[in-house]
């Protein structure tokens, strides 16, 4: 099988590879979006902390 | 062992033991679909009906198993929360939603990919494709619901009530192929004897890695909502090093 064949699977291509992509897509967004929820929450507990140390 | 499990659900405990367990589950999960994938598109033999389409089967079943799997965890959680109030189940529950809302939007997109050259349409009003959509919605619902209330243990109550009411709809995804005349297929991939072996290896690999990963994103999600529910305590400053 040649790398053409690969891609071309059996012409099925235009469907195969968006699904697919699609899916490492997400797969991908959801490692990178719970990354960035973890940052978000420990800023704002930071910000939270050192706020009421300054009131104290 | 419940003064272990107590130690387990205490703030500071869960959030050093889940930021540990990350790895364990990232990598592994990473393995296993790279490897259910090079098996799915290049090992696996070629349907004899539906030819090299059918390998969209490697991303849609995986994803709809667990579109529906999250579903019951987080279902699950919720019922623990609501009985016993506990806080660790409640935000294992809202940080399960989101990554259950993407694969049920994976299994319908790639779902709708496979339909088009084997049925000829993108979408039917058929029992299987409905009853995933109304998957879809509950977890949006339940996402929107704990987004619009302020005090977290309101918000965690309202979204446990809502989520238990969902669970009905599993059930309904399940058996809707046998249930209804389908468009859709019945299962091949718990069906024994349907599949060789060489054609189920790869998604069972995929499975097992899609089950990993969820485990790994819902760790990371679980320490931001261990971090949000947490008020001023000392082992909060000293983790942030404040």
């Amino acid at each position: 099988m040649s790398l053409a064949d690969f891609f071309y699977m059996g012409g099925y291509a235009a469907y195969l590879w968006p699904a697919f992509g699609l899916v490492v897509l997400v797969l991908v967004y959801n490692v990178w979006s719970a990354r960035r929820a973890l940052a978000e929450a420990r800023r704002a507990a930071a910000r939270r902390l050192q706020m009421e140390e300054t009131r104290s | 062992m419940w003064k272990w499990f107590h130690m387990l659900a205490s703030p500071p405990h869960f959030y050093r033991i889940a930021g540990l367990t990350i790895p364990w589950f990232g990598w592994p999960a990473l393995v296993l679909i790279l490897v259910g994938l090079y098996g799915g598109l290049v090992l696996a033999p070629a349907d004899y009906q539906q030819g090299d389409g059918f390998r969209i089967f490697y991303v849609h079943v995986p994803s709809a198993i667990m579109s529906m799997m999250v579903y019951g965890i987080m279902a699950t959680a919720a019922a623990i929360g609501l009985i016993w109030r506990m806080k660790l189940a409640h935000a294992v529950a809202a940080a399960s939603a989101p990554v259950g809302a993407w694969f049920t939007f994976c299994a319908l997109a790639t779902g709708s990919l496979w339909g088009k050259p084997m049925w000829g349409t993108w979408w039917e009003w058929d029992a299987r494709l409905t009853s995933e959509l109304i998957l879809l919605f509950l977890y949006l619902g339940y996402i929107a619901l704990r987004s619009s209330i302020e005090d977290p243990q309101r918000a965690d109550r309202a979204s446990a009530v809502l989520a238990l009411v969902g669970v009905i709809n599993l059930p309904i995804i399940h058996y809707s192929v046998v249930w209804w005349n389908s468009l859709h297929q019945g299962s091949t991939m718990f069906n024994p004897g349907a599949m060789s072996i060489e054609m189920k290896w790869p998604a069972l690999s995929m499975l097992f890695g899609f089950m990993l990963y969820y485990g790994a994103v819902l760790f990371v999600r679980l320490r931001a909502e261990v971090i949000r529910r947490e008020r001023n305590a000392a082992w909060l400053r000293q983790e942030l090093a404040l």
